[in-house]
């Protein structure tokens, strides 16, 4: 398409991409060229076909069509090891490490320094804890990796292809899980690989970074090339308008004045409930119609509240009341059964069951709560999938295919279908946006505003700030594993969260 | 872990028809079969008849393996149930010989289940206990004999006929049956495969995951118990040593066979059933070709390997033109 007349050969140029799955075209004849030193936005819609693009590449699924050329040299990579040989290195965006190995094994699988055959564990940690402490992270690196968050796991995959010396680096939303701290080191570790001549592609949901980082944008739709162009030529409306096929109906606006003061009825109370070792005693209070949100940074004790708030790993001290009677959760099942329901952060390990279709992964809480012996029948289930279906717009709309093979944005939809389904009195949402495209992010906003006004109780963590500020009632930040502050009415801004955060004695600590 | 989208069966149904077809060819009176007593007759009733035992296996171990467990101790199990059974024949009425040698089987099941889901041990160790253990066991209710009997009850459910059909053949149906009933008819089934899936997944789902492996286990154990009666019936007697030997091998072959990934999830018990069909009908087959019963194990170890290489979603593309065999298998080895 483009004529290259003067300008130096591309560093990696993909020709008529295509890719179908089972009759359904993912990827249609998709261009896409990328240079040295360059940092390239890949961006679309939830199902757009980045991820497929980006595993057509490096091999991981086979092309139907399309040539690839890696300076100039046409290559076909069959796996990503093959890609890697090549000089492309990948951070999915499923994270596909060996879990229960440690970091340090993680990150030099396959290349461990070794003497006489031997692997010298030592020398491996050694190395792995400079590679890390590259990234801001000091953890223990003998430790299996499983251990660790998503997000932590998340930077070993980063750091691990980073220092592969490949001569592209392909992230796969890389900062979903991450807090605006690591993103900034990311992005530092970024600029200084493109200064070396690197070239990057980058896919992400947040719009802010694509402009903070990025020289060059890529869109896709429905599987084609929607148009590509340098940053400066893509002002933010026009890339929603390329990414959607349409205008964004209504961007996140501000809270809405919230109907303030007036006594909700009670949901649960959490007096002095905490965990040793886990999060320090707090307390909460959670209201009909009322959205509380946690905020704080990447360990700070948010996924650690929700979890004993669901049960998932039970308080060992404090009391907890539901409905005015004092009750104690100490299984989710017990927290279901209270009217609870808790959407988990990990989507892969804690939410999708891959293989089930979209039907059954809807129906799934629903029927746990319902027993085995009272079996939704097809019917129901077959409403219940079509109603979340069209309610969060699941592409493909198709309630028989496994999840597993839904897009990520789509799998966070399924999960939070399952829970809407229970139709709780509480509704946990960790990370509920996460992985999510512009359009439907401001339908999921909607969403939770109109579960509130129906009297829902929510309960978020979120890493978006700016999104958080526009729904919730009261914002508490946590720091160091413990509740340290509660912000509500005027309270609740970006800034003030920041700081209150920020405030001594933070510490970068990981885990 | 690959997805594929649709979920065909017929694939293992046309296997076994190949196989029976194969059958004809090395004797052509396979498929002559003579009514008598009121029993029917003939090398394909027999075909069924032998392969009962396995199939039995094979419904409670498909639920197992589903959850990503394994029984290793069925065949063991077969043999105290058995053991149980045959003792108690001549001395107990029916129903009594049949509550012991099931509640033994349940017990059994109990056991592995509580090591699995309470304890935490891994499955495959968990039942090596119980099959190392399970031998000992039925060699103590033996005594170290042969134990045999004569009560015609107990015979009957080993050489008896209902409808003309050999009574363990009714007996496997319907405990297929009743397998279904319990799994599809309720939600239990859409639990099992989501706890397969993913168990921690499922679990914050509010399903009682632990409960329901133990249910499992305990299934599979009741499975064995009556496959280890059927075996001392058709036999007359007990043998500890030899009874259900090596058969929880066949039974998970079956249920690979059937399509039922080792790592859990989506099942079949129809076609773990047909898959212990399969391989009766290659035991058949062998015997009545007039090769060494020993080559028997090397065939079965050819399908083991046929099976294994197309589940493995790499080679499965290149195994394509490898006869009508491994590709009827492959397709179907698949799980959705
Ligand atoms: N193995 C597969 N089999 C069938 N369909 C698939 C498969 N992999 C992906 N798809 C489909 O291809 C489409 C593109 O998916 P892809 O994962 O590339 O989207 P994406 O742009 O990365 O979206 P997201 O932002 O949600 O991650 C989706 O509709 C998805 O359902
Ligand atoms: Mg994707």
């Amino acid at each position: 398409m483009h004529a290259t007349e003067t300008l130096p050969p591309p560093l990696l140029a993909l020709a008529g991409f295509s890719k179908s799955f089972a009759g359904f075209t993912a990827l249609d004849r998709v261009d896409f060229t990328l240079r040295a030193g360059e940092i390239h936005a890949l961006l679309g819609e939830n199902g757009a076909g980045k991820s497929t693009l980006i595993k057509a590449m490096t091999g991981v699924v086979a092309r139907d069509a399309g040539t690839m050329k890696l300076d100039g040299v046409a290559i076909t990579p069959r796996s990503a090891q093959d890609a890697l040989a090549a000089g492309i290195a990948t951070v999915y965006q499923e994270v596909n490490l060996a879990p229960n190995l440690s970091v340090a094994q993680n990150l030099f699988l396959g290349r461990q320094p070794t003497r006489f055959g031997l692997v010298r564990e030592g020398e491996m940690r050694r190395r792995a804890r400079a590679l890390l402490s590259e990234f801001g992270l000091s953890i223990d690196v003998a430790a299996p990796l499983e251990s660790y968050s998503v997000a932590i796991q998340h930077i070993v995959a980063i750091a691990r292809a980073v220092d592969q010396s490949a001569r592209v680096l392909i992230l796969d939303e890389p900062t979903a899980s991450l807090d605006a701290h690591e993103v900034e080191v990311l992005f530092a570790v970024m600029r200084q690989l493109s200064a070396r001549g690197i070239g990057i592609v980058f896919v992400t949901h947040f719009l802010d970074q694509v402009y903070a980082i990025c020289d060059r944008i890529t869109v896709l739709r429905n599987g084609r090339l929607a148009g590509s162009a340098p940053v400066e030529e893509l002002p933010r409306l026009d890339l929603v308008r390329l990414m959607l096929g349409r205008e964004l109906s209504e961007a996140t606006s501000r809270r809405p004045p919230v109907i303030e003061g007036e006594a909700r009825a009670d949901i649960a109370t959490f007096r002095g409930v905490g965990k040793a070792g886990t999060i320090a005693p707090f307390d909460l209070s959670l209201r009909a119609g009322h959205v509380v949100g946690l905020a704080g940074l990447l360990g700070s004790g948010r996924t650690e509240t929700v979890r004993l708030v669901f049960g998932v790993d039970p308080a060992d001290c404090g009391a907890a009341e539901v409905g005015g009677r004092a009750v104690t959760i100490g299984s989710p099942r017990e927290a279901m059964a209270l009217g609870f329901g808790y959407c988990p952060e990990e989507r892969k390990t804690e939410g999708i069951v891959a293989e089930l279709t979209v039907r059954e992964n809807i129906a799934l809480a629903l029927q746990a709560r319902r027993g085995a012996l009272s079996p939704l029948s097809r019917r129901e289930q077959d409403a219940l999938a079509a109603r979340f279906i069209g309610l969060l717009d699941i592409r493909p709309p198709d309630p028989e295919r496994p999840v597993g093979l839904l897009s990520g944005g789509n799998q966070q939809k399924v999960l939070l279908a399952r829970w809407l389904a229970t139709a709780p009195r509480l509704l946990i949402l960790d990370e509920p946006t996460r992985g999510i495209d512009v359009g439907a992010h401001a339908e999921i906003i909607g969403l939770i505003r109109d579960l509130c006004r129906e009297g829902m109780a929510l309960l978020v963590v979120s890493s978006e700030l700016e999104e958080l500020v526009t729904y919730a009632d009261e914002v508490v930040v946590l720091r160091d594993r413990a509740h340290v502050a509660r912000l509500s009415g005027a309270q609740i801004e970006v800034s003030t969260i920041l700081a209150t955060i920020a405030q001594a004695p933070a510490c970068a600590d990981a885990a | 872990m690959a997805l594929r989208l649709p979920r065909i069966g017929t694939s293992q149904i046309v296997a076994l028809g190949l196989i029976l077809v194969a059958n004809w060819i090395v004797s052509p009176q396979f498929f002559d079969i003579r009514l008598q007593d009121g029993r029917l007759f003939g090398s394909l009733i027999d075909v069924f008849n032998r392969g009962a035992p396995v199939a039995l296996l094979s419904i409670g171990m498909v639920l197992v393996i589903a959850m990503r467990g394994i029984d290793l101790s069925v065949g063991a199990v077969m043999a105290i149930c058995g053991a149980i059974a045959a003792s108690l024949a001549d001395s107990h009425s029916l129903p009594v010989v049949l509550a012991a040698a099931l509640g033994a089987g349940l017990l059994c099941g109990l056991w592995n289940g509580l090591l699995v889901a309470v304890l935490g041990i891994q499955p495959i160790v968990a039942t090596l206990i119980l099959m190392v253990a399970g031998r000992g066991i039925a060699q103590l209710i033996t005594e170290g004999r042969i134990v045999t009997f004569t009560s015609p009850d107990l015979a009957f459910l080993g050489g008896g006929s209902v409808l003309g059909l050999p009574t363990p053949v009714v007996l496997t149906l319907g405990m297929m049956a009743l397998t279904l009933l319990l799994v599809r008819g309720t939600a239990l089934g859409l639990m099992i495969e989501a706890t397969g899936g993913n168990p921690r997944a499922s679990a914050l789902a509010g399903i009682g995951t632990r409960l329901i492996t133990v249910a499992v286990y305990m299934w599979s154990g009741l499975c064995a118990a009556l496959a280890g009666i059927v075996a001392s019936a058709d036999i007359l007697g007990a043998d500890a040593n030899n009874a259900g030997l090596w058969l929880e091998l066949d039974a998970i072959l079956a249920v690979v066979i059937g399509g039922t990934s080792l790592f859990g999830g989506r099942f079949s018990i129809l076609l773990a059933v047909v898959g212990a069909f399969i391989i009766q009908a290659m035991n058949t087959g062998i015997l009545l070709s007039g090769f060494p019963p020993e080559t028997n194990l090397v065939v079965k170890a050819v399908v083991v390997l046929a099976v294994l290489l197309a589940q493995s979603p790499r080679l499965g593309g290149h195994l394509a033109g490898l006869g009508v065999l491994f590709k009827r298998s492959k397709s179907g080895g698949r799980r959705s």
